[in-house]
């Protein structure tokens, strides 16, 4: 089934590099999903999170306020 | 503490190198060397304490602790010292202030937290005991927490609650005590200290050309500039000074670890350590940048009084820190 992975972060510096760090682990291991930016302050406190950047994997939200490491992120995608 | 350290710079500078010890060049080489060596393994230390800290106290207990407790006065000091234990990120400010406002946490106690964070965190107190040295450390971290907590009760007495933006007044309504449900991690401290360790390099990078830089300018700086060089500019005796520097300050940007080394040479310099300090705080705790953010959840009428109370107050604390030194 494929996934739904959303960023969640207004901008900054670390919420772009949290975007590429997932793009690239899912080309890089075929992983077969979506990345949707959340970028609107309103849609990312529905998420009740208080620090980005934060990622949200089939609306859960698995890491927040930091750049994930890639092998948290291919943990948590398989 | 550091005499090893000054005697390392010394040796590479005059003996490795070979340069006279009286020349300018050398002398700003040899405060770069030192400067940046000391400071690093300050700032290492204290950037790896403050992550050990914030491992057992994420943002999202200090929420929960502040909506569910009555602290009867206290609340703001209590968010003004949780403001020194979080990392502060620019771009996690709106987040936190609507999940502060989501959680029945006042507005006042929330500005507390706003204040004080930027201006106390980690990397500012590391390059402080670099710089300053303990003594001026500890006191500009007791001021900036007292100016955290009072800004903040004077901006709740002021009850400024109309001017959010209406999106903001909506969650407000809705605001409740103790709704989020924080699953805390319990790991052991063992298996924390994987993260803590990587936080702490990737702050440590981050800032890293900041400092240097910022080293760099004020290395050359102490070389070039006499003694005593601003004294005639800036006295002690000349009362427009903290509030004209304060106000300069207010929508420059920069974070502490750009400034700190320059105010550091501009004291050495003859300018009073509190006129110093109050630019300092002005430069990183507001900008024009933070009043941007600030705009998708604020009116503008809200930012000019938040601005203008926390502007008073560090302006008042320039002067209680003349008047100490």
């Amino acid at each position: 089934m494929s996934k739904e992975i959303k960023i969640l972060g207004t901008g900054c510096l670390k919420c772009k590099q949290t975007e590429a760090v997932v793009t690239n682990i899912v080309a890089e291991h075929n992983i077969d999903a979506t990345i949707k930016k959340v970028e609107d302050i309103m849609d990312i406190m529905k998420y009740n999170v208080m620090s980005t950047p934060a990622v949200v994997i089939d609306e859960k939200v698995v890491i927040k306020g930091r750049i994930p490491s890639k092998l948290e992120l291919i943990d948590l995608l398989k | 503490m550091f005499n090893w350290l000054q005697e390392i710079a010394d040796y590479l500078v005059f003996d490795v190198f070979g340069m006279s010890t009286e020349g300018h060049l050398s002398k700003a080489l040899n405060f770069f060397i030192y400067d940046t060596v000391k400071i690093f393994l300050l700032l290492f230390v204290i950037i790896f304490l403050m992550g050990i800290v914030n491992s057992y106290f994420p943002v999202d207990k200090v929420r929960n602790y502040l909506s569910r407790n009555k602290l009867f006065g206290f609340e703001y000091l209590m968010a003004s010292f949780f403001g020194v234990v979080t990392p502060f990120c620019s771009c996690s400010s709106i987040p936190l202030f609507i999940g502060f406002v989501k959680g029945g946490i006042p507005l006042g106690v929330t500005f507390s937290f706003l204040v004080t964070s930027p201006l106390v965190n980690e990397v500012a107190i590391g390059l402080f005991l670099g710089l300053f040295g303990v003594k001026t450390t500890v006191i500009y971290v007791v001021s900036g927490i007292l100016l955290g907590t009072i800004s903040g009760a004077i901006l709740q007495k002021l009850k400024l609650e109309k001017y959010l933006s209406p999106w903001v007044k909506e969650v407000l309504i809705h605001s409740q005590k103790e709704q989020a449900v924080f699953t805390a991690e319990k790991y052991p401290f063992r298996n924390r200290l994987p993260f803590i360790w990587k936080e702490v390099l990737k702050i440590l990078k981050g800032i890293l050309p900041y400092v240097l830089i910022g080293i760099a300018i004020g290395g050359l700086m102490h070389g070039y500039i006499p003694e005593g060089f601003f004294e005639q500019y800036m006295s002690r005796d000349n009362l427009w000074a903290v509030p004209v520097s304060t106000i300069l300050a207010v929508p420059m940007y920069s974070n502490a670890s750009g400034v700190l080394p320059i105010v550091q040479v501009l004291v050495a310099k003859g300018i009073p350590l509190g006129t110093a300090i109050a630019f300092m705080m002005g430069v990183v705790g507001l900008s024009l940048p933070e009043a941007m953010l600030l705009k998708k959840v604020m009116s503008l009428k809200l930012i000019a009084i938040f601005f203008g109370v926390v502007t008073l107050c560090i302006i008042i604390s320039g002067y209680i820190f003349n008047f100490i030194f």
